[in-house]
């Protein structure tokens, strides 16, 4: 599979087999991700990790993926640490760092930002979420979760709930659910549905998407319920923030009718949709979904770079 | 037989006649063309919701300009709202060429993205582009951004 030299910039960058591919890959990294077996197959590399957007998991992940592999990182953190702040545009950066590593990472709060990158840039990049745009790690590494945890995604009932308005992981995710023949389900508010041209492209890829705003109606049919948080920061209007916030919450009692071996998912941070008394039953996968963050991403720098596992 | 629409507007001796605009697009079109009173020494006609029979359909728009031929940026454009059009040059009362507006694969800077938070809206050194994913009714998606582009004629450059 040819992902040497290549970006990962959205989910149309990825065809059903080059998914299965890197979640073959990450099985296999596991085990190095969870430092038990230990290997420097990207020794001499260095990953420049951009990030203009606050981020933990995405960005310590990556951070660990590399480092697990022997490659270096050299990082931003904050657009007011850069010459952004003098107003330097996004392309010189990029074509700036770009000579400083053999690969970028970016996480920019403009969509199409990464492609913008990619377009400058040398060296691959890779998308760590571009505003509402695409998060393909992300989507990657839930999608390694559900295989995980299910054996197969072909078939699963998948609910997704929250924000799929402005929510980029689940944008992403669901049309990546589309390639496998997936049931999916979305429950919002009709303010926060997803958006009509996600939806068209999905209905193309065959995936007709059941809509409704009733969590309750929908979650005995679940095999996975994923989760996402009401993002205040993504709100033109707080006004309208503050008419859904809070709108699900998912505890002990919303999980009573769902099936034994239903997971629970969610991208974090959490806020208030799930109640804590969830992470002790055998439902909460998103710690573990976390944890693949390292493994997965392993698997993504090591396909671009060229690392032999 | 003469089309009613060439009974109606005067036929022009030199110039151009964009035929078969979809139905309520001419003005669209004009402001394409970048033609106002104070700009333009030549004659334009403008027939709207003109009868017409091509393709099932029941009305179309026609601009007939005189002296003037368009290039190939603002062919494309039109393309992008009328995609049906045709363009015919006229040179002494008859047709010297007539073709048929085409979009291509791609539209590189002829249109912004309608996304606000898109890159290309945002001062970067970069020509909105978008692929084109239906061409009648034109649907065209961002490269950069992802989105389908809404609104195309509130959205030319």
């Amino acid at each position: 599979m040819d992902f040497y030299d290549k970006d990962l910039v959205s989910i149309r960058d990825l065809t059903k087999d080059q998914i299965e591919y890197i979640l073959d890959l990450s099985k296999k990294m596991v085990p190095y991700a969870r430092g038990e077996k230990v290997k420097r197959a990207l020794d001499g590399k260095i990953l420049g990790n951009l990030f203009f957007e606050p981020s933990t998991r995405t960005k310590l992940s990556f951070e660990s993926a590399a480092y697990r592999l022997g490659c270096d990182v050299i990082d931003v953190s904050e657009m007011s640490m850069t010459s952004i702040a003098k107003g330097e545009t996004l392309a010189d950066t990029i074509r700036m760092v770009d000579a400083y590593c053999d690969v970028i990472v970016l996480r920019h709060p403009f969509e199409g930002a990464a492609r913008l990158a990619a377009d400058v840039s040398e060296n691959p990049v890779i998308n760590a979420g571009d505003g509402a745009g695409s998060h393909p790690t992300q989507m990657l590494l839930d999608l390694f979760t559900m295989k995980e945890a299910k054996g197969s995604l072909e078939g699963l009932n998948v609910t997704m709930v929250g924000d799929l308005k402005y929510g980029r992981t689940v944008h992403t995710l669901a049309q990546a659910l589309a390639n496998f023949g997936v049931k999916l389900t979305l429950v919002a508010p009709e303010s926060l549905q997803m958006p009509h041209d996600i939806v068209d492209r999905l209905k193309r890829n065959g995936c007709v998407p059941k809509k409704t705003s009733v969590l309750e109606d929908v979650i005995g049919d679940a095999d996975v319920l994923y989760v996402t948080r009401i993002q205040k920061e993504r709100f033109p209007d707080p006004a309208e923030y503050q008419k859904v916030a809070g709108t699900y919450r998912i505890d002990n009692a919303m999980l009573r009718n769902a099936k034994d071996d239903m997971m629970v998912m969610h991208p974090l941070p959490r806020v208030n949709e799930i109640a804590t008394e969830v992470d002790s039953t055998p439902h909460a996968k998103y710690f573990q979904q976390a944890f693949n963050g390292v493994p997965v991403r392993m698997a993504i720098l090591c396909a671009i770079l060229g690392g032999d596992i | 037989m003469k089309d009613i629409a060439d009974i109606k507007i005067p036929p022009i001796r030199n110039g151009t006649v964009i035929d078969h605009i979809e139905n309520g697009q001419a003005l669209n079109v004009l402001k394409i063309l970048g033609v106002n009173e104070n700009n333009i020494d030549s004659s334009i006609s403008i027939g709207m919701h003109v009868p017409t029979n091509k393709d099932g359909k029941k009305w179309k728009d026609i601009v007939k300009l005189e002296d003037m031929e368009l290039d190939e940026t603002t062919v494309s454009k039109i393309a992008l709202i009328a995609p049906e059009a045709t363009i015919s040059i006229i040179r002494d009362y008859y047709i010297a060429e007539k073709f048929a507006v085409k979009l291509g694969e791609k539209v590189v800077g002829l249109v912004r993205c309608s996304n606000p938070n898109c890159i290309t809206n945002k001062g970067e050194p970069v020509l909105p582009q978008f692929f084109v994913e239906n061409r009648n009714p034109p649907r065209l998606r961002c490269v950069y951004c992802d989105r389908t582009l809404l609104n195309i004629s509130d959205n030319l450059i």
